[in-house]
């Protein structure tokens, strides 16, 4: 059976709401039904209907084209099932995310995967700050799952990762991995300064960063069969991040400001 | 009794009783192939009988390092105690002071099963806080800093109720010496069945037991009926021409494992016959009372 599309039909006037087109939630409605769920933001009522043209499916693999910079909460608390977004998306894209797939050709904005516990989120483009991290007052963020970024990250990926594992294949901003508390992140660019800042905990690889706090701590050349398991799982994903893991990395442990049983490592430049 | 001849070897009219065992397995991978052999090989020495050892364990079979979970050099070990707690304990034990001290080692799951026993979970605190707990893939790993990098080692391995132990081959022969012959053909051929394990040396037992004694405090003691020096001063159950008698015990993760294993223990000593292995094979029962497993040595001929 075919997928259920939904096209944009015009750049929407404000930001849209689409956590109520998960699978889980469209079972069993009709076409109709559909098209009347609101995805407004503000006090104008406005349904799916308005804003996009539907061709009606299997609401088990959801499609989105045309997607923009506007439509915030795709997958929002998925369980199962399948969403794809031709194009970019908005903020908290997949977040509190527990299974089932969510691929963007395009970017996403900030906090996508944020609070994310199972499930697979692969994004084209670019992902904005905070790839995966908490909102404000909460206490973990990532906790499961797997993201692949095929471009740049931005600033904190992976903030108060609890868990899972995040993929940047391009580069990633500054304080990639703050507070982390467990978890693994991969970057196959360079990261931005101050990489892990106050870990507790988890493994960060990347092949390079601008600048490594003094709190992490040299720990030498290894090569560890935890991380040849890592490049056979990540290789499943990403086979460039999967390279990244066969160069001959360095370890550094910390962040010592904090618990200081976090790891960083980096490849080396002479390989 | 009455008897088959295949290919001039008496086959008794008779079956071996076993017993049900919660068995496990586990995959020990090294930088080579020798190293994986020697942590495998410590981890089960002394592991001939549950009587004596808590538990039988022996090498299942050699891991091309294609199909190991890190793609180095492999063996897998099946472990076999008579509860589950007992066997939880062995395994700890063994994988902590046999695979956990050998070079270069890593221990992996052998089995999946709805129940788990700790593997890494139970050898973790070796790291005295220093060790990490890695979760991917659907897996869940420790690593454990040691003087030579890191252990590695899967949190859980599986635990089946439904292993069998017991299974066993009675081989006589006209002489030690092709007695022997015939038993190590049989343990060769054996080694080839997966998911079944001969634990004791070479997988060859000269001690078969029977149970009690006249002894009040010894529970198993030698079977005076195959002894063939006894034969005449007890009821022997050995011809004129039997002058050894070798056993092999066969423990398996299903019953299916161990029926395969004596059917093709069986072929290799009726391929060989009389003339340079054994003239006649049996097997041990208690009667039939006792194990719920019946293995008829004649629904297993080839």
């Amino acid at each position: 059976m075919k997928p259920l599309v939904l096209t944009l039909k015009e750049r929407p006037a404000e930001r849209l709401d689409l956590s109520p087109l998960l699978p889980h939630l469209l079972a069993g409605k009709s076409a109709a039904e559909i098209a009347r769920i609101g995805v407004q933001t503000t006090r104008r009522p406005l349904i799916v209907g308005d804003v996009f043209r539907m061709r009606m499916g299997d609401v088990g693999r959801i499609h989105i084209e045309d997607g923009c910079d506007r439509l915030d909460w795709i997958g929002h608390g998925m369980t199962g099932g399948e969403i794809e977004v031709d194009g970019d998306v908005g903020s908290q894209a997949g977040r509190l995310m527990t299974g089932g797939r969510l691929t963007i050709t395009g970017s996403a904005g900030p906090w996508a995967a944020s609070g994310m516990r199972g499930g697979k989120i692969d994004i084209g483009g670019a992902a904005g700050d905070r790839l995966g991290g908490p909102l404000p007052g909460e206490m973990a963020g990532m906790r499961g799952g797997v993201v692949i970024v095929r471009g740049d990250a931005g600033e904190r990926i992976g903030d108060r990762l609890r868990r899972g594992t995040i993929i940047v294949e391009g580069r990633a901003g500054a304080w990639a991995g703050s507070r982390m508390i467990a978890g693994t992140i991969l970057v196959g660019g360079s990261a931005g300064p101050l990489p892990g800042y106050l870990m507790r905990r988890g493994t960060i690889v990347l092949a390079s960063a601008a600048k490594l706090s003094p709190t992490f701590i040299d720990c030498g050349r290894h090569d560890l069969v935890a991380l040849r398991l890592l490049a056979m799982f990540v290789g499943r994903y990403s086979t460039r991040a999967a390279k990244l893991l066969q160069r001959s990395l360095r370890r550094f442990a910390g962040d010592m400001a904090v618990l200081g049983k976090g790891e960083v490592f980096l490849a080396e430049r002479s390989s | 009794m009455r008897a088959l001849i295949a290919n001039g070897v008496r086959i008794d009219d008779t079956f071996a009783e076993a017993f049900g065992m919660r068995a496990t397995a586990l995959v020990v991978t090294a930088d080579s192939a020798a190293w994986a052999r020697q942590a495998a090989a410590t981890m089960t020495g002394f592991a001939t009988s549950v009587i004596g050892c808590g538990c039988e364990a022996a090498i299942d079979r050699e891991i091309g390092e294609k199909q190991t979970p890190d793609r180095r050099p492999g063996v897998r070990v099946l472990l076999f105690a008579v509860s589950t707690s007992e066997l939880q304990k062995q395994l700890a034990a063994r994988v902590g002071q046999c695979v956990l001290t050998s070079p270069g080692s890593a221990c992996y799951a052998g089995l999946e099963g709805e129940e788990s026993l700790k593997l890494g979970n139970a050898l973790r605190y070796f790291g005295d806080g220093w060790q990490i707990s890695k979760r991917f893939g659907g897996k869940h790993y420790w690593r454990v800093p040691v003087l030579d990098g890191e252990f590695l080692c899967e949190a859980t391995t599986g635990l089946t109720k439904q292993a069998v132990g017991g299974g066993n081959l009675l081989i006589m022969g006209e002489s030690a010496r092709s007695t022997l012959v015939a038993a190590e053909a049989a343990v060769k051929a054996i080694a080839r069945v997966p998911d079944a394990i001969t634990p004791f040396p070479g997988g060859i037992a000269r001690s078969g037991s029977k149970v009690g004694s006249k002894y009040k405090s010894v529970k198993a003691s030698t079977n005076d009926a195959y002894c063939p020096t006894l034969k005449g001063a007890v009821k022997s159950a050995l011809d004129a021409n039997v002058a050894s008698v070798l056993e092999i015990v066969i423990d398996g993760l299903t019953p299916q494992a161990v029926a395969d294993a004596m059917a093709a223990g069986l072929a290799a000593i009726v391929k060989l016959g009389p003339r340079r292995g054994a003239v006649r094979v049996g097997a041990g029962n208690y009667g039939g009372k006792l194990g719920p497993h019946h293995f008829h040595l004649k629904d297993l001929l080839p």
